[in-house]
């Protein structure tokens, strides 16, 4: 009654309404393109930005890899500017913070940014028919809080002790004494900071997401008529909606104990390097294990925020160049759901060799093990929707296929490590670097380059150039698979990783030559990006002129202009049916779009 | 591939000149920034389990624990804690005010309840100066950590509420809301009432435990 009266304000109105406004829209360059409240300048904003931080959290990679090839030789080119008081030598303080802030930039800054940021802002109101977010200032808010938390990240290089140095998870006690490491002293408050802003990022972009498709779906775009692209997107957001305040949570109470001398991470009686916080007067009689449990409640999740869009990208890209309907549908929607709400309840398998009581790492286990489950699902449905289809090899359906491969490698590997008994062995080896290199790089990013090509198009008008793609692909899956495919033998040899010098234990000095031909094929993977990033900024302003919808697709966004203007679409929408009607025996094309009235009652969903 | 891609045409691909904007709305008969109040409660409710999570196992997991009867100020704070719910109450007159078209009533009682939440604020810093002075310091021990952490954050959550009813208090001293539009006081009227029930729990658990 009374609160349903409350209709003047703009975002009210019955289910099924339209508001149409006129709206004459000129903004100067800075509205235009830097402080933009349109969702599509925003989505490409985080993309540059999260390509930016692709190649800075790259170029570290580049310098691990170095170290683990030819450790403790002069570093070539960079040497003489990075280390000058070690002779160009990578010391093992700087190494340590390398791999810390290697995994922090690309999960933090990357890998997120890029998925639910980029993808998630330019696609969702594009694919429901929206004229833009729900909530266009606090888009741009969301977008501008990542700066400052990259700023902190960039400026813990400069500060006294260097950046980070616990590792992207940032363990107590090493993360919470400040005599433990070089880098647990400002390099770590400052990461703490990082991560808390890139919270406000995620926050601000999930509550977003969620109300755009809840709220703002065209007439006739039912929940099981939405491309799997948004189910995957809106459950990604549902997930940071859930996890992520309890990282917040845990970051703040660990830079209360670093700052005000707190105990909450501070077990009784703790001497670090012959210090003793207890007796220089801080609280202690805290519990270390906390922590872990507190981080990886948020940070399993976040491995599916990282990789359910990636899920719903590929699922587009591989419908549409295949020309077939996604096989089973509704089981995709399900199987994410379940991946999702199975992840809350599996944070526990990264801690099997922590001490935690055995009787709960049971039960971690058969939950993690049950994630097989759905994931199989999802790979199989792939698979039935490529058979007997008329494949067309694009660039987009190259790096898609290459997720599926990755995935299936890496989500193999994940149930290994699933296995309490079996993870006691591989625990911290090279096998978890090479399983979530595989997850993440294999798939993930072979994802974003599938979606980067698919909708680049849609982004700029013009098309990437197909042939400079193909020559991207091929050499970046090859490299990927050189790299990280090779690290699965080091791991069963027992090699461990966040480690300067291995080679100093006898028992690996034997693994060199192997970590060597690993980082040739870093070096060519790295170098090898040159053709995307041409690519990318030629076909920007001299690609081909492509029209609204060149790949013959289904979805709502191929109906709107390309590049979408203010508004998104120059006309009324209606859906009429789900969003992979490929091959459809109703029409004379191979494809009927989701906003074309052919007059037939569709077929159920 | 190239002969699958569809070429520009200008007939069909051109966007239209001058055309309207369309804005659907799909979803639940809610209002867009009440839908999305109620996330981002979510996310509160979660921020707070972590930390009242956290505060259950380090209590349980501690050898030792002050009863906290013997250290706080608990008759204060219950008084203090009383002021809180009343002041919820208030905040549901002057809603309640505004949806009857009493501009003046909103005016008063969202008066009432802001005024309601600084003393709040007040007595919790008085209650912290008192403390400090005393020597009981975040970093003394557990006991203390946990408790400025757990006090602290829920204050900083009042100070945001009392600011935020307080831009509310100036857009209805303005006259700008009426029967038909006061979503703005009903979003501000849905976090305080949050803020007073995590601070139930917290009080119990902190206070009486």
């Amino acid at each position: 009654m009374s609160s349903s009266s409350s209709s003047v304000h703009p975002g009210m109105g019955a289910p099924g309404t339209v508001r149409v406004s006129h709206d004459h829209h000129h903004l100067g360059f800075w509205r235009k393109y830097i402080f933009s409240t349109d969702h599509k300048v925003i989505g490409i904003q985080f993309m540059l930005t999260g390509l930016v931080m692709f190649l800075v959290g790259g170029l570290m990679a580049m310098a691990i890899r170095w170290q683990l090839a030819w450790p403790w030789t002069e570093m070539p080119i960079v040497g003489k500017l990075l280390f000058p008081e070690t002779g160009k030598v990578i010391s093992p303080e700087f190494y340590t913070m390398l791999f810390t802030m290697h995994g922090t930039i690309m999960i933090f800054f990357v890998i997120i940014p890029l998925l639910t940021g980029a993808f998630g802002n330019f696609l969702i109101p594009l694919m429901i028919g929206a004229p833009d977010m729900a909530f266009p200032k606090l888009n741009m808010i969301g977008y501008w809080a990542m700066v400052p938390g990259i700023g902190f990240a960039i400026a813990s290089f400069f500060v006294e002790g260097g950046g980070a140095s616990s590792g992207w998870t940032a363990y107590p006690p090493l993360s919470t004494i400040e005599t433990a490491a070089p880098g647990s002293g400002q390099g770590q408050t400052l990461w703490l900071l990082a991560l808390t802003w890139s919270g406000v990022s995620s926050m601000t972009g999930a509550v977003n997401y969620v109300t755009t498709i809840v709220k703002m779906r065209a007439p006739g775009m039912t929940l099981m008529r939405m491309p799997l692209t948004i189910w995957s997107l809106l459950i990604a957001a549902l997930l940071q909606l859930f996890a992520l305040p309890v990282l917040t949570a845990a970051s703040i109470l660990q830079l209360l104990d670093r700052v005000v001398d707190t105990g909450f991470f501070t077990p009784t009686n703790l001497v670090v390097n012959q210090f003793n916080s207890e007796a220089a007067g801080a609280a202690a009689g805290g519990q270390p294990l906390l922590w872990q449990h507190l981080f990886w409640f948020y940070s399993h999740p976040a491995v599916y925020i990282m990789v359910v869009p990636a899920m719903g990208l590929a699922s587009d890209v591989i419908a549409t160049h295949a020309r077939k309907p996604i096989f089973g549908y509704k089981p995709m929607v399900y199987s994410m759901s379940a991946i999702a709400g199975l992840g809350f309840i599996v944070w526990g398998h990264h801690m099997f060799a922590s001490g935690m009581n055995p009787a709960l790492g049971m039960t971690f286990m058969v939950s993690t093990i049950m994630i097989a489950l759905p994931s199989a699902v999802k790979v199989f449905n792939w698979l039935g929707t490529l058979w007997g289809s008329r494949i067309h090899l694009t660039t987009a359906m190259l790096n898609a296929l290459g997720f599926v491969a990755m995935f299936i490698i890496g989500g193999l590997s994940g149930i290994w490590m699933a296995a309490t008994p079996v993870d006691i062995y591989i625990h911290d080896t090279y096998i978890v670097v090479a399983h979530f290199h595989y997850v993440v790089f294999g798939g993930s990013v072979f994802a974003i380059f599938a979606g980067i090509y698919h909708w680049f198009p849609k982004m700029f008008g013009r098309m990437m150039n197909e042939t400079l793609g193909k020559v991207h692909f091929i050499g970046s899956f090859i490299f990927t698979n050189g790299v990280f495919y090779l690290m699965h033998q080091l791991g069963i040899a027992g090699l461990m990783r966040r480690t300067a010098d291995p080679y100093d234990y006898e028992a690996f000095a034997h693994l060199q030559p192997l970590n060597q031909i690993i980082s040739i094929c870093a070096f060519c993977l790295f170098t090898w990006q040159i053709f995307f990033v041409f690519n990318f900024f030629h076909s920007m302003f001299w690609g081909k002129r492509v029209g609204r919808n060149p790949w013959k697709a289904t979805t709502l966004e191929w109906d709107a202009p390309s590049p979408p203007g203010h508004g998104n679409f120059d006309h009324e929408l209606a859906v009429h049916c789900g969003p992979y009607e490929y091959a459809s025996p109703l029409v004379e094309e191979d494809y009927l779009m989701q906003s074309r009235d052919i007059g037939a009652k569709p077929a159920k969903a | 591939m190239s002969s699958s891609i569809q070429a520009y045409d200008p007939e069909v691909d051109a966007p239209a000149h001058h055309h309207p904007i369309y804005d659907y709305d799909s979803g639940p008969p809610v209002d867009r920034g009440k839908f999305a109040i109620w996330l981002f409660l979510a996310t509160e409710v979660m921020f707070f389990t972590g930390l009242i999570g956290s505060y259950l196992v380090i209590r349980m997991g501690s050898p030792a624990w002050p009863h906290p009867k013997e250290l706080l100020a608990v008759d204060i704070t219950a008084a203090n804690t009383f002021l809180l719910i009343t002041s919820s109450w208030m905040m549901v007159r002057a809603l309640d005010a505004i949806q009857k078209g009493d501009k003046g009533g909103l005016v008063k009682w969202l008066g009432f309840t802001i005024l309601g939440g600084s003393v709040f604020v007040g007595v919790q810093v008085y209650e912290y100066t008192v403390l400090i002075h005393e020597g009981y310091l975040p970093n003394r021990d557990l006991f203390w950590s946990t408790f400025y952490a757990m006090t602290g954050f829920h204050g900083i959550h009042v100070c945001v509420g009392v600011i935020w009813l307080f831009c509310v208090w100036i857009g209805a001293v303005r006259g700008s809301y009426t029967p038909q539009n006061y979503v703005r006081v009903e979003l501000a009227g849905l976090y305080w009432h949050f803020v007073d029930l995590v601070w139930v729990l917290l009080f119990t658990i902190v206070y009486l435990m």
